[in-house]
């Protein structure tokens, strides 16, 4: 019960994105097609489990444990950092396919807030490592959904007439604007 | 370039979020009032003079392949002073902005000038450009929290001037994405009028 909740908060009701503005960036940078909006879901999710991952383990076995807690920005961003050069070594190796289809947003990764956001949030609302494996392919999940849901949206704006100072970015946070008050509606689930 | 020109054009001409569209998450995340967006944005403006000047001086004895990482290492550790030291001496404005203060480290545009100005240019004009650039984050986030906290709660930097409660929807996140989209089409006409 207590994982369903964190799912159906963080997909819906905190959505990462809408709500709480992690990864703005890449949601108005990337998303004005929908094929290239799922590649970069894909990539996002992929390392935002494995960094809160490895960052709850940093945390527990080494920050805490030694008491210097207060290099945590640090620790994770290089952790971050390395993980997403990681991947994308093992990636190319392993399966040429995937790295094909995400190998263009991997870099990008390293300066999206959402998975920093992530790892930290996990550590501060005190979960287990279940929890923060959970917490963060839901929130990963919330950022997807967002993003696709938003580039569709995009791509129908191209065609509608609007007056001519609002075209391009304007008008994409507008509309971002409605979504956030549409996914508002779910408060209160939980 | 003119050291004025490199300083003023963070304000308007290439202002971070209204022209450029960095650093939007800690602008939409923090701006739900006048005194919060200027809090971010001075944190910003020091962690991003400070990048600049230690990476100016460093640039010619980081190889170029670790670079990023670099430069990722000095911006971090100078978001972790600007942490503690407001934790210690502004615990409420801390717990305001929250989650925003370590990630600072991941706002485009820290990065983007140090990649951008800092490792091409002499100690003095990456301060100059660190002051201009890190100002006008600081006002841009500064306007739009006026705006919100004006529409949404009726007062600016705290002081109230209507009763009652204004419209709460400004406040919250969809009036952020609002008021930004209407900001940057006012901007880009300022913009357009003084080319």
């Amino acid at each position: 019960m207590e994982y369903i909740i964190i799912i159906i908060s963080a997909i819906f009701v905190n959505n990462i994105l809408l709500a709480q503005f992690f990864g703005v960036c890449p949601f108005i940078g990337v998303s004005s097609k929908v094929e290239t909006s799922i590649g970069m879901a894909g990539a996002v999710t992929f390392v935002m489990v494995i960094a809160t991952m490895v960052t709850y383990l940093l945390q527990k076995y080494v920050l805490d444990a030694y008491g210097i807690a207060f290099m945590q920005t640090i620790t994770f961003i290089l952790v971050i950092a390395a993980l997403v050069q990681l991947v994308e070594i093992i990636l190319k190796k392993v399966s040429p396919a995937l790295y094909q289809a995400l190998g263009i947003f991997l870099p990008l990764i390293t300066t999206n807030c959402a998975v920093l956001g992530v790892a930290i949030l996990a550590v501060q609302k005190d979960y287990n490592l279940l929890g923060s494996v959970v917490f963060a392919i839901s929130n990963a999940i919330g950022f997807g959904l967002a993003l696709v849901i938003f580039a569709g949206l995009r791509e129908h704006l191209d065609m509608v007439n609007i007056p001519k100072g609002m075209k391009g970015v304007p008008i994409a946070f507008i509309v971002a604007g409605l979504l956030a008050l549409a996914f508002m509606g779910f408060a209160g689930i939980v | 370039m003119s050291q004025w020109k490199n300083f003023s054009k963070g304000f308007f001409k290439e202002n971070a979020v209204f022209v450029l569209f960095l650093g939007l998450c800690p602008t939409l995340g923090v701006t739900t009032s006048a005194i919060n967006g200027l809090g971010m944005g001075l944190a910003t403006t020091f962690v991003l003079v400070m990048s600049n000047l230690v990476i100016s001086i460093v640039k010619s004895q980081i190889p170029d392949k670790v670079r990023i990482p670099s430069f990722i290492v000095i911006i971090a550790s100078f978001v972790t002073m600007v942490e503690l030291v407001m934790q210690a001496y502004v615990p409420a404005l801390f717990d305001q902005l929250g989650l925003f203060i370590p990630l600072i480290v991941v706002n485009c545009i820290v990065l983007g000038r140090a990649e951008a100005f800092a490792s091409k240019n002499t100690v003095i004009s990456s301060i100059i450009d660190g002051f201009g650039m890190g100002l006008g984050f600081a006002m841009a986030l500064t306007i739009l929290g006026g705006v919100r906290e004006i529409l949404g709660s009726g007062s600016i930097f705290g002081f109230k001037f209507i009763q009652g409660d204004g419209m709460l929807v400004f406040v919250l996140a969809p009036g952020a994405f609002i008021a930004l989209g209407y900001l940057i089409v006012l901007v880009n006409k300022i913009n357009k009028k003084t080319a």
